[in-house]
């Protein structure tokens, strides 16, 4: 069990959500979430790490259904679950990195772009965050980034040339992750997607996050949630 | 205080993890030496790749699954996964090999394969309500049931337990058709063939329809059955059905249950039979009760 530091709105439905003690994790990584004792809803909730240090965890969700309903109506000093961290995140990078982020996708990104750009194998982060209406958490993605390039309504996908980069980074829509592996002409490029699949349990157990993949079925918790984007067989 | 004697076969504790709810994954999270067996994941002849579409979805209390039985085929298993479960049966954890098929032939060719491995029991699984041929239909009634735990028994040297459906006709009398074929023990129940809707898309949520119940929202139901079982049958028996704590691991007990198989709750926290052990072991010193034999059945 754990304390809650803030569970603030900051856009109509988009909560963030910091919570005190030191964990684990690296970048890509994610936690189940349960901040109710009830057993309705039943499961925890998979979020992505979104920032982490010595003293505290924190992620970004967007209101959907029972579960982040619920954790949004926590408060400062509230108890909450977690468990993990759990999946496998993504990968050692070189060279340019481009991390791109659709909609609550971008969730992932920010603890990976300031990971990134303290190592000195890479050259550069650029970051593409793809919005609907509105643009959010601009300012922080700002100061992790040697670029930051933010598309509202369209397709963030087009504004990016994929094979001038040595690692993508995805996490969004499954169309999106689909367009950016479908650009790649160079070999050189390595495309790395985060995916998202209803989970029951979050570490391998219930099976019912299956994804197929080039080498059968896989499970999006635990040997994702990031692959390598050639292998995902897409809907 | 807590070992429990299942037919010929000591458990260091009555808590098990439930077929398919504990995988691979767990080991890392905590000290899987500490729980008393492992389930595997029901086992098939071939590989399968499971059902398409939604697989899970939560309801009051509950949740639905439509997993379909994937699994990597008994090749692989023997190959891939007993080599680890062995290491945790060389730490005194028992090992449960859960096994379904689509014909009464591939439950015979299963149990023979595995007749000279080294594992602790069988489960045989006639209790699947999400495949479409086998599983739950050899559970529902007692003539189906009877003929394959007979082929089943005369194929496998290891102790047999056979997990009962809640859908099925009558399950006092599968129970005791079990029995009588020479099942070492039962276990019951298995999830209750249930349904949701997708009222925006005027939809079944799941592509086959009907899926298989789980969690708090059954135990009071489960619980009923384990009671009238355990009236009828000599053999011991396994309880199964939306065990989340100690208080409801001991509810069966007192019905009549032997051990105890933890499912649902390993999803909500991976810490849950670690939790009810501790749980059960405090209630037996608070109520100074010496063993569980103490209080088996009582009711």
């Amino acid at each position: 069990m754990a304390k809650i530091i803030l569970n603030d709105q900051i856009d109509s439905d988009i909560y963030y959500l910091k919570i005190a003690g030191k964990y684990k994790g690296s970048v890509g990584q994610f936690y189940m979430l349960r901040g109710w004792n009830s057993y309705h809803p039943v499961l925890g909730r998979p979020f992505s790490i979104f920032d982490l240090d010595n003293k505290s965890i924190s992620f970004i969700y967007k209101t959907v259904g029972e579960g982040s309903n619920l954790l949004s109506k926590l408060k400062e000093n509230d108890n909450i679950e977690l468990f993990g961290p759990y999946g496998r995140g993504f990968p050692q990078a070189k060279g340019k990195v481009a991390l791109i982020g659709g909609g609550m996708g971008l969730a992932s990104l920010y603890f990976t772009a300031r990971e990134l750009k303290v190592q000195s194998s890479i050259e550069m982060v650029h970051i593409y965050l793809g919005f609907k209406e509105r643009a959010i958490l601009v300012d922080l993605f700002e100061k992790v980034s040697h670029k930051l390039i933010i598309d509202i309504g369209g397709f963030i996908s087009q504004k990016v040339n994929i094979n001038s980069y040595d690692y993508i980074f995805a996490c969004g829509p499954e169309d999106m992750m689909k367009a950016i592996v479908r650009q790649k002409r160079s070999e050189k490029t390595k495309i790395f997607i985060s995916l998202e699949r209803r989970m029951g349990c979050g570490l391998g157990a219930c099976l019912s996050c299956s994804c197929k993949t080039r080498e059968g079925n896989k499970l999006t918790c635990k040997d994702g949630p990031v692959f390598p984007g050639e292998d995902i067989c897409f809907e | 205080m807590l070992q429990v004697l299942f037919g010929k076969i000591i458990f260091k504790n009555p808590v098990i993890a439930a077929s398919g709810t504990f995988g691979t994954g767990f080991e890392q999270h905590f000290d899987l030496s500490q729980i008393g067996g492992i389930c595997t994941k029901g086992l098939t002849l071939c590989h399968r790749t499971g059902n398409k579409g939604i697989r899970i979805w939560e309801t009051a209390s509950g949740i639905m699954n439509s997993i379909g039985l994937e699994n990597k085929g008994i090749d692989l298993f023997i190959k891939q996964d007993l080599p680890m479960l062995k290491k945790i049966r060389d730490e005194g954890v028992r090992i449960i090999i859960n096994i379904s098929g689509s014909t009464m032939a591939e439950y015979v060719e299963l149990a023979a394969l595995l007749s000279e491995e080294e594992a602790d029991m069988i489960e045989l699984n006639i209790s699947c309500p999400n495949v479409k041929e086998g599983g739950m239909l050899f559970g529902i009634t007692s003539s189906t049931a009877r003929e394959l735990v007979r082929q089943v028994r005369s194929v496998n040297k290891l102790p047999l337990i056979v997990k009962l459906s809640p859908n099925a006709d009558d399950i006092v009398k599968i129970a005791q058709c079990c029995e009588e074929e020479g099942a070492d023990g039962l276990s019951l129940v298995n999830t209750f063939k249930a349904m949701a809707i997708d009222i925006k898309r005027r939809m079944p949520v799941f592509d086959n329809i009907y899926a298989g119940l789980s969690g708090p929202a059954i135990k009071p139901i489960a619980l009923r059955m384990v009671h009238e079982v355990c009236q009828k049958v000599k053999i011991p028996v396994m309880g199964i059905g939306g065990i989340c704590n100690g208080r409801d691991a001991l509810e069966f007990i007192m019905v009549g249950a032997t051990c105890i198989q933890v499912g649902t709750a390993n999803f909500i926290n991976p810490n849950s039979c670690l939790q009810i052990i501790t749980e059960i072991d405090n209630f037996l010193r608070t109520e100074g009760i010496p063993s569980l034999d103490e209080i088996r059945g009582i009711i």
